[in-house]
């Protein structure tokens, strides 16, 4: 490998993305995206999950098409057909999860995807391996099993993998997720003997510390867009501090093309109102793949809208999931209108006026292959007057539905159409229909206008307004934080499962839940 | 054959057009079940051919036999009922998204208690109670039965193929042994449960040999068909089975309703053995095992789901396999040629799937 291009680091791109779009039904995962990747730097991807970046990896490693734009390989368009045609141009990817055979030994791993009518050629991979791995300093043990390797031990062997297939450019996809805080030491020099050598890597990460500290270029998503760029110049200018000051700013600042970006809701709220919903002490337990919550705390009043701010991942879900009754709480009390819910199942809350909307509109809001009809009334099966005596009221359920479209301007051919087949704005407002329905009391929206287009944004957050406005207790969380600036009274910050700070949207709300959200105190 | 597969079809509906539209779609469905049936009989005419048997005259006499018969018509309609009650029990369970493949053990228990209880009670009780006794005892046991592999899959997500598959060898057996040591008829030498008198039995229909059981059958598989698609219950089902997590989220209990879903599917397979004994065997002998449970399954399937349509193809393999039985006696066939041709057709059904599902992906694209 080492041979095989020079060290300049000036060099041109060996990748570049030109405009790269791309959708799926119901969110574009990246618009218009320029990129460009040269040899000898690390050229690192900062954004939250759902910003876009496993997309853009995909693109580049053959396993999706852009849309609209071009790739460009060595200056040349080309369209990378393939995984196989990804590799054959130089271009090797270290996935998120690890991609080996556990059974196999090293080795054997090394030799995968070779000819199938060729005797694998092992003497020849161990003289190629020791050449790189001596080059680089590390040590691989061909011979053992990849299950006996530690995590970071089976990631230097998918380094390894993609060096000996003569990669140019290394994408490593969230590589530290899964290290120990000695393994992502390890990666980072690891990742810098290899851009010394000329070789170009991507980095991909939503840790802030570890781009600062791997990076010599950083590229900021935000919701599918590329929000800004740090080139090597700048980064090399600024000190550790400064340069995640200018991250947190391009990812929590202010976004120009939000219409609404500069107001803040002027509501008054009652201060001696009774709450409507009280939360306190509340616990769950972490499961494999989703952090717990820790002793969460908070009331909300009539008329006001209480805003969960905070990375992805960090416990928003399981909150929404714990008061909706859907996941089991280890600790603490839920109190709607003074009385204790914490015995009361799923439809129980439902009926005594909690309302979930969920994030999840496919997965689990909807049934995708069942009517629009059906979907309005997916929590109320079997109540009247949709049902009477067990049995279906078609004409009742049609008339109510047609009713909900209108009133909801839901665009959808007809009644009997598939909910899947709507797109994402007009499966949020079935959803909303549903859970605004006659009742509500408190109403949870999780994340209700992500990968809505400009104008059902608008009109998601206009309902959740007028849902506060006529004296319902709203808890919105949002990971984007010009929606809680416009929409909420007050944001409680969220970090691993834990409230750590609560705000009053006021003048400096922006900076201060931007300073809570990366683990600084207000 | 995929299920998603179904609904999506039927959605091309547009307001304006919807009528137009939902006649092409039914021409579409109706070209896509007999399409690849008759590719099916065409290819298994060239395995009969190259088997040396023509074939025109092996699906002749299954026609003949199965089919224009009076005899054979007669032996066909008696069949179906207990074919149309594991079909109704099939129905339910893959429409909930459960693959109850434990029908023949489910069945022959259900038979075995029939057998074991029908010519005991008939004696103490009037002939109508009696009877009912026995099938309700049939299905209790053929619930019990399912309730393993329903609590695994209900409260620790074991997989109920796995579960019931296995359950059917055991049940299979324990009916078995059942028959030889505790039911057993110690009039006979042959190993079998006593024999209900054939007055007892259930009454023929008119002046054939046509069980009434039909009947029973056909009202089970209507009822069911209407509980799936028209009341509360059903949809509760059907969303456990189309989007578990949707269920989940949208209140429904789903263990319960997995238990049920078992108990419903399982007992209506325990009823299926009880009206082949009451109506038609009037016994049990050791080592029997029709296996219907499983032949059932790729009509379920053809029909997917579908009640009405259901009937349709459980009446078919009923001709086929009344017929097969006779055709291949005759023309020196295995009888077991049957099986090769519902596969060859799930096969080419499976295929025709894929292509018209590529097809519709790359018209979108």
């Amino acid at each position: 490998m080492s041979g095989s291009s020079s060290s300049s680091v000036a060099g041109r791109d060996i990748v570049a993305l030109e405009g790269v779009t791309k959708r799926f039904p119901g969110i574009v995962a990246n618009d218009s995206v320029d990129l460009s990747i040269r040899p000898g730097e690390v050229h690192v991807l900062l954004g939250e999950n759902g910003a876009g970046k496993s997309t853009l990896i995909g693109m580049l490693s053959g396993l999706q098409q852009p849309d609209e734009g071009r790739i460009l390989v060595d200056g040349k368009p080309t369209p990378i057909t393939s995984p196989r045609h990804a590799l054959a141009l130089g271009i090797g990817t270290v996935f998120q999860h690890m991609m080996l055979v556990p059974t196999l030994t090293v080795a054997e791993n090394l030799l995968l995807g070779g000819p199938w009518w060729q005797r694998p050629r092992s003497e020849e991979l161990e003289t190629r391996v020791a050449e790189i791995t001596s080059s680089l300093g590390i040590t691989v043990k061909l011979h053992a099993k990849v299950s006996e390797l530690s995590l970071g031990e089976q990631q230097q062997v998918e380094i390894l993998r993609a060096m000996v297939r003569n990669s140019r450019l290394l994408i490593l996809d969230e590589s530290t997720s899964m290290l120990t805080p000695k393994g992502i030491e390890e990666l980072g020099a690891l990742m810098r003997r290899l851009v010394e050598q000329g070789l170009a890597i991507v980095f991909i990460t939503h840790k802030l510390k570890e781009a600062a500290a791997f990076g010599d270029r950083i590229s900021v998503l935000k919701l599918g867009r590329k929000v800004g760029e740090i080139p090597p110049e700048r980064f090399r200018a600024l000190g550790e501090q400064e340069i995640i000051s200018e991250i947190v700013e391009l990812m929590f600042g202010k976004q120009k093309d939000d219409p609404e970006a500069a107001q803040r809701p002027t509501r008054t709220i009652r201060a001696d109102a009774v709450p409507l919903l009280q939360v306190a002490d509340l616990s769950v337990a972490p499961t494999e793949n989703a952090p717990g919550l820790s002793s969460i705390s908070f009331d909300i009043r009539p008329g006001e809208i209480l805003g969960i701010a905070g990375i992805d991942g960090n416990g928003q879900k399981q909150l929404a999931e714990a008061l909706a009754g859907q996941r089991a709480a280890t600790r603490g009390s839920v109190r709607l209108e003074g009385t204790a819910i914490d015995a009361l199942s799923v439809g129980e809350r439902r009926k005594r006026g909690l309302r979930y909307l969920t994030d999840d509109r496919l997965g689990e809001g909807t049934v995708g292959t069942f009517p629009v009809s059906i979907n309005f009334f997916l929590k109320q099966v079997g109540a009247a007057p949709f049902w009477r005596s067990g049995v279906e009221q078609r004409a009742e359920i049609d008339r109510h539905a047609a009713e909900l479209v209108r009133e909801y301007d839901v665009r959808t051919p007809s009644l009997k159409t598939p909910v899947a087949r709507l797109s994402g704005g007009n499966i949020q407002k079935v959803l909303l229909a549903r859970e605004l329905a006659e009742g509500a009391k408190v109403v949870i929206f999780n994340k209700p206008t992500y990968g809505l287009d400009l104008a059902n944004t608008l009109a998601s957050r206009q309902r959740i307004r007028d849902t506060a406005a006529r004296g319902l207790a709203v808890l919105l969380i949002s990971t984007d934080l010009e929606e809680l600036l416009v929409m909420c009274d007050r944001v409680a910050v969220i970090a691993n499962g834990a409230v750590v700070g609560t705000v009053e949207n006021t003048d400096d709300a922006r900076t201060r839940i931007g300073r809570l959200m990366i683990g600084l105190a207000a | 054959m995929s299920i998603d597969s179904a609904p999506t079809a039927s959605a091309t509906a547009l307001d304006a057009t919807s009528g137009a539209a939902t006649r092409r779609d039914i021409l579409h469905r109706l070209l896509m079940t007999l399409g690849p049936i008759l590719a099916a009989l065409v290819i298994a005419g060239f395995i009969l051919l190259a088997v040396g048997v023509d074939p025109l005259a092996y699906y002749g006499y299954v026609l003949e036999k199965g089919l224009f018969s009076p005899l054979g018509i007669q032996q066909t309609l008696t069949r179906m009922a207990p074919l149309l009650f594991l079909a109704a029990g099939l129905i339910v369970a893959f429409r909930a998204g459960m693959w109850n493949l434990g029908g023949d053990g489910q069945f022959l228990l259900g038979a075995v208690t029939a057998a074991a209880s029908a010519p005991m009670l008939v004696e103490i009780l009037p002939a109508w109670p009696a009877l009912i006794c026995s099938f309700l005892i049939a299905m209790v046991v053929a619930m019990i039965w399912s309730l393993v592999p329903a609590l695994l899959r209900a409260y620790q997500g074991v997989n109920e193929i796995i579960t019931t598959l296995m359950m059917t060898f055991l049940g299979t057996s324990l009916a078995n042994v059942l028959v030889k040591l505790v039911f057993r008829d110690p009039a006979t030498t042959v190993p079998q449960t006593r024999t209900l008198p054939v007055e007892d039995r259930l009454p023929r229909l008119f002046d054939t040999t046509v069980t009434s059981g039909l009947l029973l059958g056909l009202a089970a598989i209507v009822i069911v068909h209407l509980v799936m698609t028209r009341t509360a219950f059903g949809l509760k089902l059907r969303i456990v089975g189309a989007n578990p997590r949707a269920a989940v989220h949208a209140g429904l209990g789903v263990p319960g309703l997995t238990i049920a879903v078992f108990a419903i599917s399982a007992g209506l397979a325990g009823l299926a053995g009880a009206v082949d004994i009451i109506g038609v065997q009037g016994n049990v002998r050791a080592d029997w095992n029709p296996a219907y449970g499983l032949a059932v399954i790729p009509a379920v399937f053809l029909a997917r789901m579908n009640g009405f349509a259901a009937i349709g193809f459980v009446f078919l393999l009923s001709v086929l396999s009344i017929g097969g039985e006779s055709a291949a006696r005759r023309l020196g066939v295995p009888n077991h040629f049957t099986l090769v041709l519902v596969s060859i057709v799930l096969i080419v059904l499976a295929l025709a799937e894929y292509i018209d599902h590529r097809y519709n992906q790359s018209r979108k694209a």
